[in-house]
This record gives C-alpha cells, structure tokens and sequence, in this order.
C-alpha cells in the first residue's frame, strides 16, 4: 500500500475532504465495515429443513459453510410459517452446534458412581447381546390356554415424538419383529 | 452533506453524513399492538449477531428476565401487567375479570419487589432497569387515562427515567434508592384487605405521583399484558455518534447508526450520550455493542433477523417513509375499531432526536414501556461548540500532514 | 397458542386484522390472552361444563344450523329404548359394572341395533389396550339402517337425547361450577353461534392440554359435537384444530410407537379377539361394514408384505403368526409400575425424557434405578440418563449410587439437521427435511441406531431355527447403506416402503385404493400411501407459497389422499352445492361430473350428490353421496356416539381425579371408567365426598411457556433460551398469596401425596381466584420444563403429579390436580419423604386405603 492510499484511506482525510466533514458518515466507514456481508450469502449449501420443536412445523433454512451450520432462519417459502420462527426455532443453531451437546457414547457400568468412555461399535455390541438376553430370560409362546403370545415384556421403549416417520417406523418394525410390544411414544403423554 | 440542521431538527441523515445518492433510509416500525412477547427477536437477534447471553436470573418483572437493552441483549421485550379499573381496550365487553372474586391488584407490588431486587441484567456497567417505568406499569390507569390521546398521562410522571438521568448517575447500577422517597404516602397494600404485603417484603409505597387510595385499593376488574420489543431508536440526530471520538459510531448509508467493533476502544463517551439508554459497554471486552440493524444483512438485501422471526409480524422493517404510512395507517384503524389509547412513538422528525429510525405504535404513555416520553439528542447544543473542534481538528490534521512529511521514504 | 404456537398464532392475529373476535378461555391470562378479544378465565377440570353449557345453548336457542344438522350429523337417528342417561342414574349411563368398572354399551346403540354394543368383557379389552386410539383415522363400526325422525321430534332420536342431557348445563350451572360468570358466558355462546352457520364459521383451537385429563377424550368429544351442530366441520374457516407440541407427534401415531397401534391405526393383534388373521382383519374392516375401513384387509396384508417380503404369503397369512400379542394394558404408566416391581429387564429411550416429562417423577426413577440396562439417545446429558447419579432420590437417599444395578449405556443422537426425514406437522402434512451436515462424532439418527441393531440380532440369531426368531429372520432388512461414513440407511427408502409398491412391477402405488389383499402389493403404512406417488418424494414439494393458491396444495404432502382439510365434501350442501360464495371450497361440477374445488375433495371423485347406495351394500359403495364423513361407520358426524367411546356416548361433567369440589352436578363425583392404578406408590389426594380433600386446598396446572421445550432436554441446555426463563416459578394471584404469606420472588413450595417441590414465586394479577359453589378456589400455575440437568435448573413440576389415566387412550391426568402450597423452600434429604409422608397421613392416605373409589358411594364413610 503506498502512502498515499493509505492517507486516503485515513478517516480524517477523507473527512476534510469528502462529503462528510462532520465524520460520522462515509468518512468513518472501516475497511471491516465496508466489506461486510451476510454470511448466509457466502454460505456452501443451504438445506431446506423443519423446525424440531412444535408441530407447527415452520419451514427452516439451514445454511451451511464448511461442513459447518452456520446459520438457520425461516423459509418465506413456507406456507405454513411464512419465514418466521419463535425463540425456540430461533435458537435451533445453538441446539445443533451448542458445545454443552453429547458427542461421545458414555458408559455407567453397575453400581458405578461415574461415567467412562465406550466405543460406539462395542457400545451397539454389548446392547445387542444385551436385548437378546432379556428377549430369551422373558420370552412367552402362549398364554395359559394356549394361544399364541410369540412374545417379550422384557423389553421397554420410550420414544420422543421428533422423532422422523422413518424412524418410528423402523424402530416399530424391528420391535415387532423381535416380539417386544412395550413400545410407547410421546404421544401417549 | 452537513448542513444546518446535522444537529437538530428534520433530517435525511445519509445524505448529510456525505453519502451521494443513497439508498433510502431504513428502519423498524415496531407495532406492539400485535406483540406477543414471545421474545424470538431477541434470539435470532443473538444467533445472528453472535451476541453472548446476559445471565440467568430472574428478575420477576412479569415475564421479562432480560431487564433492559445491554451491550448484550439488542432486542428486548418488556412486559407489563397492567389493571385497568373500569374497561379496558376500549371494547364494549366487560373488563376481563368483571364479576370474579378479587381484591387490588399486585401488578404494582411485583413490580416494586422486582425492582427493588436490584437484579444484575448480565453487563457492568450498565443500565439498570427502567424502575420507574415498572412502577409506572403498576399503576391503575382510571378510565379517563384511555381517552384519546394528548389527554395528560395519570401514571404519573417518572422520577427520573434513565435517559434523563445525569450520566454519573448511571455508574452505580443496582442503587435504585428514589424509590422509597419517591413514594407517596398513605398506599400500603396492605390496606386493600389483606393483601399480599401483609406477609410479602416490606412495602415502602408506591413510586408514582398518583393521589393516594386512588390506584390501589380498588378490585381490579379489568387487565392488559402490555408487551414491546424495544431496540436502539437509530436516531435522526444519534447522541453516540456526535460524541463518538474515534469514528466508531457511524452513520449507514441506510441511515443507521452502527458500532464499529473494530474500532471502538471502549472510552465509553456514547453511553451518556443515548437519551435512550441503549447503548452499552460489554464488560469483558470494554467495547460498546447494540443494534446495527443487522448492518451486513440489509447490505445484502436481506431483513434483519429480529425483523424476520417476528411471528405477527409485530417487528417490520423497511424504508422509513414507507413504515411511517403504514404506521399511520395501522394507527387510524385501531383508533376506528376504539383502541384509542393507541399511539406512535419515535415517528415525528420532529421530536428532539429529528425522529427515530425504529420507531413504535404504542398502547400507553411511553413511560410506561421504560421510554422517556419526550427524548433530546443530548447534542443539541453542540453547534456552537463544534467550531472550537473543528479547529482543534484541522490543527491536528495539519500535525499529521508535517509528522508524514517527514517521514517520506 | 400465543404462549406455545406462536408461528401459528400470526394467522389468529391477521384474522383479528380482518375483522375476527377472538375468545380465550383458559385457567390463566397467558399471551394468548393478551391479544384476545375476550379472555375468560376457568376452573381448570371443567371444561365439560362450560362446553355442555354452550351444547345446552345451542339447543335451547335452536341456533344449530339444522340444514347441516339433519344431513350431516346422526341427530335424527333413534337410539335404543334401553339406552338410559346420566341424568337418570345419577351420573352414570347405562350397563355399568361396578365390578369391572366399565360399561356393557348394549343399551347405548342405535334403536333395533342392541346386539352391536360392545359388551363389558370387550369393553374392558377395549380400555387396557386404548383402542380409543384407533379412532383416530376412522369411526367405529356401527351399522347403517338405523330408524330415523327427520323432524327431529321423537324423544329417543339423538338430538333429543342431546338435549336432555345438557338440559342442565344452564348458565347458571357454567357459573357455579366453571367460576364463569353468566354475562361472560353467554358472550361466549352468542358470538360462538352467531359467527357459525352459512355465510360463516368458526373455528375451535385447543392444545394438548386438553387431552391430559381422566376425561380428555370426551372434552374433544364436546369441542366437537358444538362444531358440528354449529356447521363448522369440513369447511374452511371452521374444524377443531388440535394444536399439538412436538415436530412429528402426528406421525408417532400414524407410524406408531405405540404398544397398541400398528401403522395406519390397525390394532395390535389381542391374544383373545385376534388370535388368528381372519379374526384380526374381520375386527378391523368389520364385514357389513361401511366405508373405506372395509379394505382393511388389503391395508394389513400389505403391511405384513411389508415387514416380511416374500417370506409373508398366503399360505402362511402373511407372517401373522410372527406378530407378538398384547394380553392387556402394555402402556408406558404400565411398564413404569412393572419396572418399580422389577419385571423389566431392559429400557430404550430415544430422545425422550421420563424422569421429568412424564407424570410422577418419582416413580418414573424408581422405575430406571430398577433395571438390568438402560439405553438413553438424545442430544444432550438428560435427566433420565442421570437418575443413578444426582437425581432427586440420590439426594433422599432412596437411590444409592454404589447399590443401584442399572447399567446405563448413553449414546448421543443426530439432530433434526444431521438426518433426512419426514415429520409429520399437527394438521397432518409430511414436509420431508434435507440433510445439513453430518453428525458429529458419536452422534447418530434413530435410522442408524436401529438399523444396525437389527442387523446385529439377525447376524447373532441367523443359524436359529427357534420359531421365535423366525419372525426376526423373516424381516426385510437389507436397505441400502449411504452417507459419508457409508453406514447410515436412505429416509427416503424407508419412505418408499412406507408408501408401498405394486410388487409386479416395483411401481410405487399412488393411493391406498390400489392395495390388494392378495398379497400384489406391500405398504408400510396405508394412511401415507401416496407420499411416494409416481416415484416422486410429494413430502419434499417446496412451491413457495406466493406461487400457489391459498390452500397450498403444493407444499408438503397431507395424508389421506394429500387432502388438507378433512371430510370437506361437508363445504358443500348436500345438493354438492357451497353452503355460500364466502365460504365455497369443495363442490360438485354437474357438467364435469365429478367434485371439484380448492382442494383435494375428501369424497370419491365421480360419486355425484345424488347417489344412493343399493340395498345391502357394502364398504366404499355404502356410501351416499350425501354423507361426508367418509371414514364413519354411517358417513355422518356423531352427536351422540353409539360405540367407540370406553366412557359415554356423550361427554358428562366429572370432577377430575382430584378435586376439593364434590361434583355439583351428578352424584357421581369423577369418571367412573378411568384407569386407576391403586398402589402404595401412586396414591391420589382424596376428593369429597372422601374426607380430607382440605388437606390440598388449591387447584394446580402445569403448562409450557414459549421460551422452553417440554421438559426441557431441548431448552434448558441452549443459553439463549434459558437466559429468557431461567428458574422454576410458580404464579399464584395476590388473593392466595396473602392467604398464605408468600412473596414475590419469594420462595415457595407445592405438595401432593406423591411429592413436595419448591419454586420461586410470581405473585401476578394474570391469576384470579373463582367462585365455584359456595367457596373462593385459589388456581395455581406452573411450567413444567426444569428437572436437575442443563444450563438451568429446578424441580420438576411433574413429580407433583400421580398416574391416573383417560380410559379411551391411556394418557394422564397431568392438567388439574390438588396442592398445598406453603412459604418457603421444601425440606431436601430424608426430611423430604417425612414431610411427604405428614401430608398423607394427615390426608388419610394410609396404608390399606385404597383411593378412589371409582364409583362414588351414596354416603361418604363415617369414621
């Protein structure tokens, strides 16, 4: 930069000699200022989302930049929400991104008095044994008259209702199949 | 282009802050008539902007636990519940609680207890809660206070709203001593049968100037939950900017005002300066904050984000002139369907600050809401003094010059 | 809605813009209220009253809109001359057991219709398996030729019996018992019916709320019979509109999670009514049966060709005999109580949070802290995930960290934008949700999770030939893997199946018409046939709404059929014409011969106004062409509800499970047929005429505020939003908080006889006391979203609250309970369970007393 730019680019200089003497306008403006942009126009993809919270189910845009979310606002698409969100939605950024969030399985073995570390493959190991047991030590073939029970009551599930259908529905159909009928959901709540 | 009202008095202020043909001048009409205090401005005020929060506390003043605009919170909902003796918003219907089984109200006393709790809002220093305005929200507007506007406010006037303050004054938050010896005497709660002060904190009267036993002992037969998302007023004439030493406050091209983060170091000049109370310093940092009308999002031709999540859209942005007919429009049908204590705020150029660039329609007295009813750019008179710095400006221009002489390679 | 809805709210703020009155009635002022026209506070548990008096209003006034009435709703059909009302039997209808404590519902049929009924044996199958709940999509069977009295005159025709039945529901009633005043009230019904009728509707908008009482079916029951004889029903403008509180709460019952409900609301198979496939289907689509529930068949077999591919065929009825069984109540109160009694084994909770969002907390971590495993998915560290650790009994010392077994395994969760699906939003559309990013390190979706899990049962169990596992062996299972770590199944693959094929040609089937019993077709889920219609994901249609009509029929995808408002074959009269200009929305075109309009008609296309189905038809073809509630047993709205209901054709005042109010209107104090779980652990405040109902002198509610989440897991950990609402309060008014010396900002604790928590208080004027009866009732509020973990923390409102049921669909009485309140903070350690332990003996809740009595005995016991 040479000198002279940089005198140019000088807030006082530009204030005795532009159009804002008074130097709370043009002349103030920082280079920082000057070259701001909105950082879901510089974003790599935006995914076309729905709010988690309510059933409302308000249209979300979730702008994404280096693999990283960086901005989640209202799709005026929607005819349903009309680009608009309420605290809640709002803050569905800090939901996903927030530093307090699990991202590590955790372990508490019997009687422990605190969590340790597992590895995510031998964590699903150990429940599949686990559900296997409890199927077997509490299985039922039929009720005292002899008709068909094919079944556990071993075995619980409590589902949360954000939940997506293709969840519930695979989660319904593996339950089913394995005999385990005490799945229960949100919605009875 | 300075010309002579930059100071004071009706104003583009682009045009005169030396942008050649700017875009039109942008801003807030903020209409609380639809506000439902659901507070996701404040939110994707926060997501965007990345502003830290401002502590956890609650502050018992109804459902608002944000206290007050702070270098950490830009948007902010005040909520106040309101009895009404008498009918209420000016419908034919009976006042919501005609008819049940109840005593005075305690919206004053919380009101009162709430403030007197001194609650940090989350920055140091800062501005405390607007006390007298939630004294002022306790009141019993009587029946005639809702006659048409112009009428002289009942709730009394404020013993001293933040914004008229002395600055020095607004060091020391947390001391929210007038109220006490604001209070008028002969208005105990407990004077109402038994009210909530029989057991409740010690009840040292209320801060307004209303006449005793009017405003308390009554059953409370009708309410309103008045609810306002408030945000920096982007004045016509900004207190901060005038003051601002270093160029850290400008004025947009769209005719707002921003914080420069950076350049501003903290000196803090604008805090006193706001005839609002709305820009604040960050504590960690030192550095002022407030709204900048989401400055890189308008750039882009985007809606700032309160403006966007606003669910009613009680928050709406848009070129000024153009908000300023739709405001007065809303307010002529409101008045039509018998809301006549309605009325706008912030919206005449000229008012002490030239007029607002967020300006509101409002269901009460300003003071009321935490607003100082009749704000002055607190520069007004800085005309006559701006000569000796313009002088002071040219010597220094003039010592650069020779410092840089000498410098050449 | 303001306070939980609030997107949704902006289109009740553009109405009120319009011209619109809005009426709040709610327990408290709340934001809603704020914005309201009129705001009209009530007791909270009885809303029955308040709306039997509107019922009562309409008609006394004759102010239905009786062109609708007559050829929509089931008014002019007779009922049996069996059938005896509350009125006469002092609250109860007739047929009830006390023994069984459910009804024999022969009586309440149609006349010449008495061997339909349910009998009491399938009526308490009926309440342990909430088969309420298969309602949802479509009416209970009922046969047709009923006798009828089109001048609506005969004593036993439904609107007679109606109105016999609400004769007492008189203002002056609404006022003594709801604490409404009359002037109020009959604001409410003047512009209720005023505003409904030809030119215009009304709409009736309730929240979950509604659903969380001991009679919330029948308060919707009640919502709905004013909607119907108002004409509000299947037009535009009108309709009850069930605001739930969660993304895909909808969808949890449409592909349930439920232990009672397949996809589609087909009944889980009963060891005793379906023991085979022909009983199963024969008790869905009920052979003489009208309607499209007569497909059943087609809608079951696909759903086994679904689950089981080719391995599910004819010969073998589709792999029924791999489906597990029910013998009785398997819901999530059930299964808590087992696991206190050690019955249990193992627990998934998938991004759901027991240990403070359901009712009695307590019992709920008792439960947890009684199991071998229990495996927790959600985002963040949750309270049901650290029950063993700090929760609330660690700090009484009923739960032992060094002596408590369960082993609890956390496995973090995607996010709603780390995977792609569908939720289904409350008015049932399907907006399909792009993937983001990836989930971060641990983190996986439920479809991950779940699919791994089967694939691990089956690798372990593939060389079994234990019929057992035939079932799991059976299973398609073999989705293709995608994504960046190449292990995470498609959404929309699942979304396919769920939609269906034509198993021929891998055609994807565009209506749940095309299903064939025959085992041609497979569909995971007959509501949601469609979804996938010609190979094209409709849930991911995104047409910007300035693009298309107002009905926005190109956005998302709404089940059935892609219909947006439901039975709207009733905007049109029964000529096909619209009722009015204003309010036109699905009609007959003579000259193209087929319905038309805004949206998609909920009606068979070419089936024109004027047909009549020929004697002794059946299913679809039974269906006139006047009769637009399609999926009802009889094509008519129900006024009066012959079956389907565990509790009464028609919605009846109770009192709620506890209340300090004896029942001003019927000796029988609460619902005689609720579920009631009568155990040491679960006991219930007593209710007059028991003694001691003074020992809980308030009413208490418990609701959300807009700043949080449910229970919290999504709210309480993000600081933005805990910064907004940051400790647990409770509201009372100034009245109670003189009468029992509590300050603002003050501390102040809440006891029932299953637990005491404290909070801070808020002394507002948004509560006031009512009159009800003779006496001042005092309501307390609070939320129900802190537990011990997150940013910010306090005790959950919910461990205040005990187990008793809905009969219809099994789901708590969390809205109204009886209290003390009292100054300052609660006892904590040990010192906690004597004070619980003080009130409930002051309160009689000793041992060996059994409460409630469900039904109400002549006179209260002296002792």
């Amino acid at each position: 930069m040479g000198v002279r730019t940089w005198i140019e680019g000088w807030p006082v200089y530009r204030q005795l000699t532009g159009t804002d003497p008074l130097g709370r306008g043009a002349a103030a403006q920082s280079e920082r200022s000057r070259a701001l942009t909105a950082r879901t126009e510089t974003a790599d993809s935006v995914a076309r989302s729905v709010c988690p919270y309510c059933a409302v189910g308000c249209g979300q845009r979730i702008f994404v930049k280096d693999g990283e979310v960086v901005q989640i606002e209202g799709d005026p698409d929607s005819p349903i929400s009309q680009g608009r969100l309420c605290p809640k939605g709002s803050a569905s950024k800090s939901l996903i991104t927030s530093d307090r969030r699990q991202r590590k399985v955790l372990y508490r073995r019997p009687y422990a008095t605190d969590w340790e570390e597992l590895d995510l493959d031998t964590a699903m190991s150990m429940i599949a044994d686990r559900v296997l047991a409890a199927r077997d030590e509490t299985w039922e073939d039929a009720d005292e008259d002899g008709r068909p029970l094919n079944r556990t009551l071993g075995i619980s599930s409590l589902g949360g209702a954000t939940l997506d259908n293709e969840e519930n529905y695979l989660i319904k159909k593996l339950f089913t199949a394995m005999g385990a009928i005490q799945i229960e959901n949100q919605a009875r709540i | 282009m300075a010309g002579p009202n930059s100071l004071y008095g009706p104003l583009d202020p682009a045009p005169d802050a030396g942008y050649l043909d700017p875009p039109p001048r942008m801003g807030f009409f903020t209409d609380t008539s639809v506000c439902i205090g659901c507070k996701a401005c404040e939110v994707a005020c926060k997501e965007w902007n990345l502003v830290p929060d401002d502590g956890f506390n609650l502050l018992g003043t109804s459902y608002d636990n944000t206290g007050g605009l702070t270098a950490n919170s830009w948007r902010h909902v005040a909520f106040i519940e309101q009895p009404v003796a008498g009918r209420g918003g000016g419908t034919d219907t009976p006042g919501a609680f005609a008819g049940l089984p109840v005593g005075p109200p305690a919206s004053g006393l919380a009101a009162v207890t709430a403030a007197r709790t001194g609650q940090d809002t989350g920055t140091d220093p800062g501005v405390p809660p607007a006390v007298d305005a939630l004294a002022a929200a306790g009141t019993i507007t009587p029946p005639g206070a809702l006659a048409p506007p112009g009428t002289p406010a009942s709730t009394g006037t404020p013993a001293s709203p933040g914004a008229l303050t002395p600055p020095g004054a607004l060091a020391s938050p947390g001391t929210l001593g007038p109220l006490g010896s604001a209070a008028p005497a002969g208005a105990p709660a407990s004077s109402g049968g038994g009210g909530a002060a029989a057991t409740g904190p010690q009840f040292l009267g209320m801060p307004m100037a209303d006449l005793p036993g009017r405003t308390i002992d009554a059953p409370r037969s009708d309410f309103r939950w008045l609810m306002m998302s408030n945000v920096c007023k982007h004045c016509t004439h900004a207190g901060c900017l005038d003051v601002c030493p270093t160029g850290a406050l400008f004025r947009t091209e769209f005719g707002t005002v921003v914080v420069q983060e950076d350049i501003c170091n903290g000196c803090g000049y604008c805090i006193p300066a706001c005839p609002y109370g709305v820009i604040d310093q960050r504590k960690d940092d030192g550095r002022a904050w407030k709204c900048t009308l989401c400055y890189d999002r308008i750039g882009d031709g985007l809606t700032p984000a309160c403006a966007k999540a606003c669910p009613t859209e009680s928050i709406q942005y848009g070129e000024l002139e153009e908000l300023r007919g739709r405001a007065a429009h809303r307010l002529e049908k409101l008045q039509e369907q018998g809301v006549t204590e309605a009325r706008l705020y912030g919206h005449d150029p000229e008012d002490g600050v030239g007029g607002d660039g967020a300006f509101f329609l409002l269901l009460d007295e300003p003071e009321v809401y935490g607003l100082p009813p009749d704000p002055i750019v607190t520069t007004r008179d800085l005309k006559a003094m701006w000569k000796r710095a313009g002088v002071a400006a040219l010597t220094m221009a003039a010592a650069v010059v020779v410092s840089f002489a000498g410098r050449r390679p | 809605m303001a306070e939980a809805h609030p997107v949704g709210f902006q289109y009740v703020v553009e109405a009120k813009n319009r011209g619109a009155k809005v009426i709040h009635i709610d327990p408290r002022f709340t934001r809603t209220s704020a914005l309201a026209h009129t705001y009209v506070p009530v007791r909270a548990g009885a809303d029955i009253a308040f709306l039997g008096g509107v019922i009562n209003y309409i008609l006394s006034n004759e102010k239905d809109f009786r062109e609708y009435v007559l050829a929509y709703t089931n008014a002019s059909m007779l009922v049996s001359e069996e059938f005896q009302d509350t009125e006469e039997l002092g609250g109860l209808f007739s047929g009830y057991d006390p023994e069984t404590g459910a009804y024999d519902q022969s009586s309440w049929q149609y006349a010449g219709q008495q061997d339909e009924g349910q009998e009491e044996e399938e009526s308490h199958v009926d309440r342990e398996t909430a088969s309420g709940l298969e309602q949802e999509s479509h009416g209970p069977p009922v046969p047709a030729d009923v006798p009828r009295d089109p001048t609506l005159r005969d004593p036993r025709c439904v609107y007679q019996v109606l109105k016999r039945h609400y004769a007492r529901y008189t203002p002056e009633v609404v006022e003594r018992l709801c604490g409404v005043p009359r002037d109020k009230f009959l604001e409410v019904c003047e512009a209720w019916t005023a505003n409904s009728g030809r030119e215009r509707t009304t709409a009736l908008v309730y929240s979950v709320g509604w659903t969380q009482h001991s009679v919330g079916v029948q308060y919707i029951r009640a919502g709905a019979i004013i909607q119907l004889l108002l004409g509000n029903m299947g037009r535009p403008g009108g309709g009850v509109m069930a605001l739930r509180g969660h993304a895909s709460i909808q969808g949890s019952t449409d592909i349930p999670t439920l232990f009672n409900l397949l996809p589609g609301y087909l009944p889980m198979p009963h060891h005793r009514q379906h023991e085979t496939f022909r009983q199963w289907v024969d008790a869905i689509r009920h052979p003489e049966q009208q309607g499209f529930w007569a497909n059943a068949e087609s809608y079951a077999v696909s759903l086994l060709k679904a689950y089981f591919g080719d391995a599910a065929t004819a010969d073998n009825d589709f792999g029924y005999g791999w489906l597990p069984r029910l013998t009785g109540d398997h819901g999530t109160y059930q299964q808590v109580l087992d696991m206190i009694d050690g019955k249990i084994k193992g627990y998934f909770l998938l991004g759901q949070n027991p240990a403070v969002g359901s009712a009695h907390g307590r019992a709920q971590r008792l439960g947890m802290a009684n199991l071998d495993w229990l495996v927790v998915r959600d985002l963040f560290m949750i309270e049901s995930a650290t029950f063993w650790k700090d929760g609330p009994e660690v700090a009484t010392g009923e739960i032992v960290p060094e002596q408590c077994r369960t082993e609890v395994f956390f496995l973090p969760a995607a996010s709603h934008a780390e995977k792609e699906g569908t939720f289904t939003q409350t008015q049932r559309m399907l907006q399909w949700r792009e993937k983001a990013v990836e989930p971060p390190g641990d983190c996986r979706s439920e479809l991950w999770f779940f699919y791994h899990l089967g694939r691990l049962l089956r690798e372990r169990l593939a060389d079994s030939a234990a019929p057992r596992d035939a079932g799991l062996l059976n299973l398609t299972w073999d989705y293709p893997l995608h994504g960046e770590r190449g292990d995470e199944p498609s959404g929309e693959d699942v979304l396919k199946e769920i939609n269906g094929y034509d198993l021929a040609t891998g055609r994807p089937l565009s209506s749940f018409t095309e299903m064939r019993p025959d085992g041609s077709t497979s569909g995971g889920c007959w509501i949601y046939t469609g979804v996938y219609k010609d190979g094209v994901n409709q849930a991911a249609r995104r047409k910007p709404r300035t693009e298309q009509s107002w009905v926005a029929g190109e956005w998302g995808w709404a089940w059935p059929a892609d219909r947006r408002t439901l039975y709207n074959r009733a905007s049109a009269d029964p000529e096909g014409r619209p009722w009015s200009e204003r309010k036109k929305y699905v009609w007959w075109d003579p000259e193209a011969g087929e319905w038309t309009g805004y949206d998609v008609p909920d009606f068979e296309r070419t089936k024109p106004p004027s047909y009549r189905p020929p004697e002794g038809a059946t299913g679809v073809e039974a269906i006139s062409g006047d009769d637009p509630f399609i999926m009802q047993g009889d094509g008519k709205g129900w006024l009066y509800a012959p079956s389907g209901l565990i509790d009464g054709p028609m919605p009846t005042h109770y009192e709620p499970a506890e209340s300090m109010v004896r029942n001003p209107l019927y000796e029988q104090q609460a619902n005689p047929t609720r579920k009631v779980y009568d155990r040491s652990d679960n006991l219930t405040n007593p209710s007059p005429p028991e003694r001691h109902s003074e020992v809980f002198p308030y009413v208490f509610s418990t609701s959300r505020l807009t700043e949080h989440h449910t229970a919290g897991g999504m709210s309480r950990q993000l600081a933005y939003l805990s910064e907004l609402q940051p400790e647990m309060f409770a509201e009372v008014s100034p009245e109670l908080a003189a009468e029992r010396g509590l300050e603002h900002l003050g501390w102040a604790h809440m006891v029932t006889a299953r637990a005491a928590i404290e909070a801070r208080v808020l002394v507002t004027d948004r509560l006031i006391p009512l009159r009800i009866e003779d006496r001042i009732v005092h309501q307390i509020w609070m939320p129900y979203h802190w537990g011990g973990e997150g940013l910010v923390t306090g005790d959950s409102a919910n461990d205040l609250i005990g187990i008793t049921l809905d009969p219809n669909v099994l789901i708590q009485e969390s809205k109204v309970g009886t209290c003390d309140i009292q100054p300052g903070r609660r006892p904590t350690g040990p010192a906690l369970l004597a004070y619980v332990t003080g009130y409930r003996e002051r309160a009689g809740l000793v041992p060996g007393h059994h409460t409630p009595p469900l039904l109400t005995p002549d006179q209260p016991e002296e002792s």
